[in-house]
């Protein structure tokens, strides 16, 4: 069902354009950051579509982007980036957030090498997996009464390093130190708050992980210096998000904005896309509960990765310094965000949404740690559980992204149609046979996210290296996984 | 008659539903979303919920119908497998479901479930049949 067939023209190496003629109510081009090769791959189902149809949306300034791990999702495509001009009508949309708000990951390094890890590597996954609650609707041993979670909602990370999940420090390598300012727990529904209770330190389901990684390949040696890895250290990915909390607030604001394109008179070709203008009351509520959502998942990862430090300590019977289990970053991908961005040599704020897109922040940024202003924001890229992962920097080319990149392999093959494929395989025999341990609390969740099922991230990575939009610093190659 | 049938979509999960009647079409919808998040296979339990939801046309009723049922399976712990729609209008439904505590099932869970979404939502209703598409985010 290819939709859009043959509207649209490359750019250059990397870039495609679907004129803005295409569909009649775009209000500016889509550009599609992709190889050629990808692009076949792209143009088979409705992601341009879904790229077109987000150029209908009230505000969008330059152009209707998507990154090259772009799939079809619902509303926007995942891989798309919108950037709408507050001070021109310009909207927030809850289904260009997606469900899973703030969902993101983190990375961290580690003192260990391979060698280490591996004669012990199946008692630590062993241990991720029971010490980690996972799978559907999982919920965990953090209690946090309704008081405090209206806290947690407003501090993010901080509330729980204060009471004893991390250290100072991991807020500094935090994207907004953990918490996006201006959260309105007031803004969060009862049903929410009870959606997402005793979830905080759970993984959930799905395509979130834990996986224990070993870097095989350097890009940017002096990057690498100052992140402190090299080649043949271990380091720990961990991809989460909101869980029922940010579901739940997606949910219900998508009902409310459906009303408001009534009201502020907003042609969507897809209800799916229902938003309203960010200075409107909708707006800004949703904007607020959105950023407790966003508040909630940075507590969540940094719940994961407490309780994962723990497990190594326990396994390799050591302590936090020997361990030097040190954040590298957390970065967010499905989020929406104000920003100042220079547009025609003016400034002018934006909303930015990102829904499987990362913000990639270039050398100097002021809201970069310090320890990064030279190099760049890190941005995490998970390959699939059985090819790479890539560790990458921020560039001053991706302001024409609004400083934005990929977010991942993304996917190639449907769930069903990667579950036929798999039918009669063991995909964990598979990836043994490969020297990768896997273990997962969903019966059908290793099939769904068999490696086959995935693009090959190196050839995302590639497009955005390759269209300096970030670059390459380091490849990391899973050990052990645990999948929800 | 098929009740449901999943259609591939990349990243979510897609769902074609059929029914002879808009009631029977919601019905089998919600069937659908649990056939998706558990085994439902030889499941029984008497604990009965009953729902009334508004909704400004009928596309939104359904995806109102299934969040409910959703919110209902997160926060109440139960897995919906009989549904019973009572009264049924462009804007508002009536209904009751039977399910069981997750308890000691829970190795029969599958899939997570985000939400139902408006995504292309459309219902197509002609004579002695109805038929909608539901992506659901997963």
């Amino acid at each position: 069902m290819p939709v859009l067939q043959g509207q649209w023209e490359r750019l250059d190496q990397f870039r495609w354009k679907i004129p803005k003629s295409s569909k009649a109510g775009m209000r500016v081009d889509g550009v599609i950051y992709a190889s050629e090769e990808m692009m076949k791959d792209i143009a088979s189902d409705k992601a341009l579509e879904q790229v077109a149809n987000v150029a209908f949306l009230p505000g969008i300034v330059k152009y209707s982007l998507a990154m090259p791990d772009i799939h079809w999702g619902y509303g926007a495509p995942i891989g798309g980036v919108g950037a709408f001009d507050i001070d021109d009508g310009g909207v927030i949309a809850p289904g260009f957030v997606g469900y899973d708000i703030g969902c993101g990951v983190r990375l961290t390094r580690t003192n260990l090498h391979e060698d280490d890890v591996l004669p012990k590597l199946a008692d630590l996954v062993n241990v991720l997996y029971n010490d980690i609650p996972a799978g559907v609707g999982s919920t965990g041993d953090i209690e946090v009464s309704a008081k405090d979670e209206r806290k947690l909602l407003v501090e993010g990370a901080a509330w729980v390093v204060g009471r004893g999940y991390g250290v100072r420090e991991d807020l500094e390598y935090t994207e907004d130190r953990g918490a996006m300012k201006g959260a309105s727990p007031d803004a969060v529904s009862d049903r929410a708050y009870q959606r997402g209770r005793n979830q905080s330190g759970t993984l959930g389901s799905g395509n979130h992980f834990i996986e224990v990684q070993v870097i095989d390949e350097i890009y940017d040696e002096a990057a690498a210096d100052v992140f402190g890895i090299e080649k043949g250290l271990v380091t720990l990915m961990i991809h989460s998000g909101s869980r029922g909390l940010g579901y739940q607030v997606c949910d219900e604001y998508s009902k409310e904005m459906i009303r408001c394109l009534a009201k502020y008179n907003i042609n969507v070709p897809d209800r799916q896309l229902a938003c309203a203008p960010v200075n409107s009351g909708e707006g800004k509520a949703y904007l607020g509960a959105m950023k407790c959502a966003a508040n909630y998942a940075w507590a969540n990862r940094q719940c994961i990765m407490h309780l994962a430090r723990h497990a190594f300590e326990k396994v390799f019977h050591a302590g936090p310094k020997d361990l030097g289990m040190d954040l590298i970053y957390d970065v967010a991908h499905n989020i929406a965000k104000i920003e100042k961005h220079e547009i025609d040599k003016k400034e002018r704020t934006l909303c930015v949404h990102r829904k499987g897109a990362t913000r990639a922040l270039p050398p100097g940024h002021p809201d970069l740690p310090a320890k990064y202003s030279k190099i760049g924001q890190p941005v995490i890229i998970p390959g699939d559980m059985g090819r790479n992962s890539y560790l990458l920097v921020g560039t001053k080319k991706a302001e024409e992204t609004f400083y934005s990149t990929c977010h991942g392999a993304g996917r190639r093959l449907s769930r069903t149609a990667a579950i036929s494929a798999c039918r009669g395989r063991s995909i964990a025999a598979e990836l043994k046979s490969k020297g990768i341990l896997v273990m997962s609390s969903g019966r059908e969740t290793l099939a769904e996210e068999a490696p086959e099922a995935y693009k090959d991230v190196k050839q995302v990575v590639g497009v955005v290296d390759g269209a300096g939009i970030s670059k390459k610093v380091c490849r990391m190659r899973p050990m052990g996984v645990i999948k929800g | 008659m098929k009740r449901y049938e999943q259609f591939p979509h990349t990243a979510d999960i897609g769902v074609r539903v059929y029914g002879k009647d808009p009631k029977e079409l919601f019905e089998n919808a919600a069937f659908a979303m649990f056939d998706i998040i558990a085994d439902l296979e030889n499941l029984s339990g008497d604990t009965v919920e009953d729902f009334e939801l508004e909704a400004p046309d009928r596309e939104a009723l359904l995806v109102a119908w299934l969040d409910e049922l959703l919110y209902n399976f997160y926060t109440k712990q139960l897995i919906f497998y009989k549904f019973q729609i009572e009264e049924l209008t462009g804007t508002r439904l009536k209904a009751r479901a039977t399910g069981r505590p997750v308890g000691a099932n829970r190795n029969r869970l599958k899939t997570e479930i985000k939400a139902a979404t408006y995504s292309g939502l459309k219902i197509k209703a002609s004579d002695g049949a109805c038929e909608v598409e539901i992506i659901f985010d997963v």
